[in-house]
């Protein structure tokens, strides 16, 4: 195994890690979040302007640290920097 | 696959390079700046208001209407800041669904750059309402030994804004180009649909954001208030 695909392996597998475990907890603030909203509107229906734009910043500012998962997978996969590390070694 | 539209670089005039970025800025710049010209080119007092007048003003009292929500001090003053931003934001998140554009917002200079004036405006905002004693003694707030970490979360503040948006909105087209690469012609459309829906939520959360930050700075500091009801 040469360090190319050393690094391809490592990459790849930690790019799935991190979207699995990054939006696994986003997801799971998200739905608390949208879960209390809910039942909040349902027992004041009048307070439903105030609280949806609530929801929607809290939703917001929840899932940016999915998001940021998200974009480290993304360079991890299509914008390696370890890549032009490794290039010169296999052509040179 | 290209990540963000600054690596398509359309003409290359020796050191100059005008990429995909510039050009979508500038037109979304033109396009405000054109159109908010045209309709209010021959205001006249006595006429009713045209369509497209109408139309303009339902938008501007909207952000108003917004603004007022959040905070109650200089609604106009900061109006004119983040209900700029907005529409800059949503008309540049709108820019993505024209045929052959990238979203300019895509790329994680346009946010930054966006995020530095907001991090400016704040302290601008602060000093103008507050002066500058009362904005500096709000970084040692609780007492002088939370000061790095004031710092720190006023630094925070700053990447989190403008990786928020870049991150939604880059990760939207690259969602699309790789669905488009899988499963051709119907989910793409879907994905482009919900990317519709998540740039208006990003312009508006980055607005309210900044609104936040700003009527923060603006606002008078925590006095030990004394309740009216029962009087200790």
């Amino acid at each position: 195994m040469n360090d190319l695909s050393l690094v391809a392996l490592v990459s790849i597998i930690t790019a799935g890690l991190t979207v699995a475990i990054g939006s696994f907890g986003a997801a799971l603030g998200e739905g608390r979040a949208a879960a209390a909203a809910m039942s909040a509107i349902a027992q004041q229906p009048d307070a439903a302007p105030a609280l949806s734009r609530t929801l929607f910043v809290s939703l917001a500012m929840v899932e940016s640290s999915g998001i940021y998962c998200f974009v480290v997978a993304l360079i991890l996969i299509f914008a390696n920097p370890f890549w032009d590390a490794v290039r010169p070694l296999i052509t040179g | 696959m290209q990540l963000t539209p600054d690596t398509i670089i359309l003409i290359e005039w020796g050191p100059l390079r005008l990429n995909a970025t510039i050009l979508g800025t500038w037109l979304i710049m033109a396009i405000l700046v054109g159109v908010s010209w045209l309709v209010t080119r021959r205001l006249q007092p006595d006429l009713p208001p045209g369509r497209w007048r109408n139309s303009l003003e339902v938008l501007v009292l909207m952000i108003e209407d917004q603004i007022r929500a959040i905070t109650q001090r200089g609604v106009h003053s900061v109006m004119a800041f983040s209900g700029t931003l907005f529409l800059f934001i949503a008309a540049s998140n709108l820019l993505a669904l024209v045929p052959g554009m990238r979203a300019p917002t895509g790329s994680l200079s346009t946010t930054v750059a966006l995020t530095i004036s907001v991090m400016l405006a704040v302290p601008l905002f602060g000093i103008a309402h507050g002066g500058l004693r009362q904005y500096l003694a709000g970084f040692v707030q609780p007492t002088v030994l939370l000061l790095p970490f004031n710092l720190l979360g006023e630094m925070s503040k700053g990447i989190s804004l403008s990786i928020r948006l870049y991150g939604n909105i880059m990760s939207g087209a690259v969602i699309a180009a790789i669905l488009l690469g899988i499963a051709p012609l119907f989910f793409p459309v879907i994905m482009e649909a919900f990317g519709l829906l998540v740039g208006m939520i990003q312009a508006y959360i980055f607005a309210v954001l900044a609104t936040v930050y700003i009527s923060a700075a603006m606002a008078e500091p925590s006095k030990p208030s004394i309740d009216p009801e029962n009087p200790s």
